[in-house]
């Protein structure tokens, strides 16, 4: 499977896998598992990016705990990973800019 | 030619070990298996082997070590006994579960408390459901025997499990008895190289080993190391049947002793066997059909072979040297019963003793008193007490 965001193929374990064909003690054998773990989910509170306030000083990304704040390929900042961000709330915190509005999780 | 020589059970496992020459042992002293990793600790100083010997804090951090030297792709051993296999404990779980094929060299002990130093089965007992393969020695010969097999039957790719291979402590681990020793190069060439599948330090390769592994994959993960436990029996008479071509001693899941004809059986585990021998030959001269059955492989437990050499049996007594405190039997004696029910065999009579608890002493008029009591129940039929202690003054 490869992965959108980060552009690696990673080893994907079905959820249909039987007992023969699952890996011996459950050793993983390619990097990167944990993004096929969706923790998003995890969420209470959800960080939105107001684009137009964003001037890409990018002091957010270095305090993501998880990789969640994702950048393109010319360095610019673009929107959450939400299946990964938990909402932790900490790039809202450190915006010097007000970029970042954090609002409560709605189904 | 064999070597003839005379040592104690502990020497005879440190030699084995030393033939073996792993990777890595890691081990922590306790009474009464320390000389193992003694003993052990002269060949590398020494420099007979070629093992990374990592003197550890606790018997917790030897089965990590081992367990990390494992998975990193090593051949790693360790010895212990007791409150040590105890401090074990959920390490030797996860050395299970991460199918890493670790040999454990146990040396029986009572576990505490009371505080006792001496032999029982509570040590390894306790242990019996950890996912190890567990081998039970009758003297050092066997001690021996077992541990030159013991990373052939784990480090097999249908296996892949742990190996304790056990043996009384004192009776056998201290006396001095014959043995006769393989060379070291049949030694070398029987264990042959590991070279597991995957491991740590393959970096061509790299895996993740005990990640988390919660609802969605673990209970296959368990069924497959029950699957591995249930091949294990099967790979046990592999590697025994080559053992016995090249030393030509003949070993299988159980030792049957004079049962062709016998009416009655004791089934029992290491040393105390030996005395049972002696006390069947003292009774079959007096012409008493009495006979003896030692189990070897006590895990995987074999279900289907004990089963059938204990069904030609009137009554059969299983032998327990620890105590469940369950208030129905000791851990073989429930091993034995319900595999007998399983498996539809209701012909024998059995009943239970619990013997030799904290090194109490086992004479052979204490197993003549058994075997008379079997041979009251084959003449009657009738079943006066179930559990039963031996030796412990009333």
């Amino acid at each position: 499977m490869s992965c959108k965001s980060c552009k690696k193929d990673q080893q994907e374990i079905p959820v249909t896998v039987n007992w023969k064909e699952i890996t011996k003690g459950g050793t993983i054998s390619a990097a990167g598992n944990a993004h096929q773990f969706k923790t998003g989910d995890w969420r209470s509170m959800k960080p939105v990016w107001l684009v137009e306030k964003c001037k890409q000083c990018l002091l957010c990304y270095p305090v993501c705990p998880d990789t969640s704040i994702l950048i393109n390929e010319e360095g610019k900042r673009t929107d959450f990973d939400y299946d990964h961000c938990k909402g932790c709330g900490v790039c809202v915190k450190v915006c010097p800019f007000k970029a970042i509005d954090f609002v409560e999780e709605s189904k | 030619m064999a070597i003839r020589e005379r040592m104690s059970g502990n020497e005879a496992i440190a030699v084995a070990m030393k033939q073996i020459n792993p990777d890595v042992v890691a081990a922590f002293p306790i009474t009464p298996s320390t000389e193992v990793p003694q003993y052990f600790s002269q060949f590398v100083a020494d420099g007979s082997v070629n093992t990374e010997f990592v003197a550890v804090e606790s018997e917790h951090s030897a089965m990590s070590a081992c367990v990390g030297a494992s998975a990193a792709g090593a051949r790693a051993m360790t010895a212990t006994s007791a409150n040590g296999l105890a401090l074990m404990w959920e390490v030797l779980y996860i050395a299970a579960a991460s199918r890493l094929p670790i040999v454990l060299a146990c040396v029986n002990r009572t576990l505490s408390g009371p505080l006792n130093i001496h032999n029982d089965h509570s040590d390894s007992m306790g242990a019996r459901d950890s996912g190890w393969i567990q081998m039970y020695s009758e003297n050092n010969q066997e001690a021996y025997d077992n541990t030159l097999m013991a990373n052939r039957i784990a480090e097999h790719p249908e296996v892949l499990l742990p190996v304790m291979v056990c043996q009384d402590g004192f009776i056998t681990s201290h006396a001095i008895e014959n043995i006769e020793l393989l060379e070291d190069d049949k030694v070398t060439a029987f264990v042959g190289e590991y070279s597991p599948e995957e491991y740590l330090l393959d970096k061509e390769n790299p895996i993740a080993v005990g990640p988390l592994d919660h609802f969605t994959y673990c209970f296959e993960h368990k069924r497959q190391q029950a699957e591995a436990m249930i091949q294990a029996k099967k790979v046990v008479l592999q590697v025994s049947e080559e053992f016995a071509k090249l030393t030509g001693r003949k070993y299988s899941l159980f030792e049957e002793y004079k049962t062709e004809d016998a009416e009655v059986c004791m089934v029992v585990l290491n040393s105390t066997a030996g005395t049972a021998k002696y006390v069947v030959d003292q009774m079959r001269a007096e012409g008493k059909k009495v006979g003896m059955i030692k189990p070897r492989l006590f895990r995987p437990f074999p279900v289907d072979e004990i089963t059938a050499a204990l069904s030609r049996f009137k009554a059969v007594a299983v032998m327990d040297k620890a105590d469940s405190f369950n208030a129905a039997g000791g851990p073989l004696f429930t091993d034995v019963s319900s595999a007998m029910f399983a498996k539809g065999v209701f012909g024998p009579k059995m009943i239970n003793y619990i013997y030799g608890l904290g090194g109490r002493d086992v004479k052979a008029t204490d197993l003549e008193l058994v075997y008379n009591e079997l041979l009251k129940i084959a003449s009657t039929g009738k079943v006066d007490s179930v559990y039963n202690y031996l030796g412990v003054r009333e």
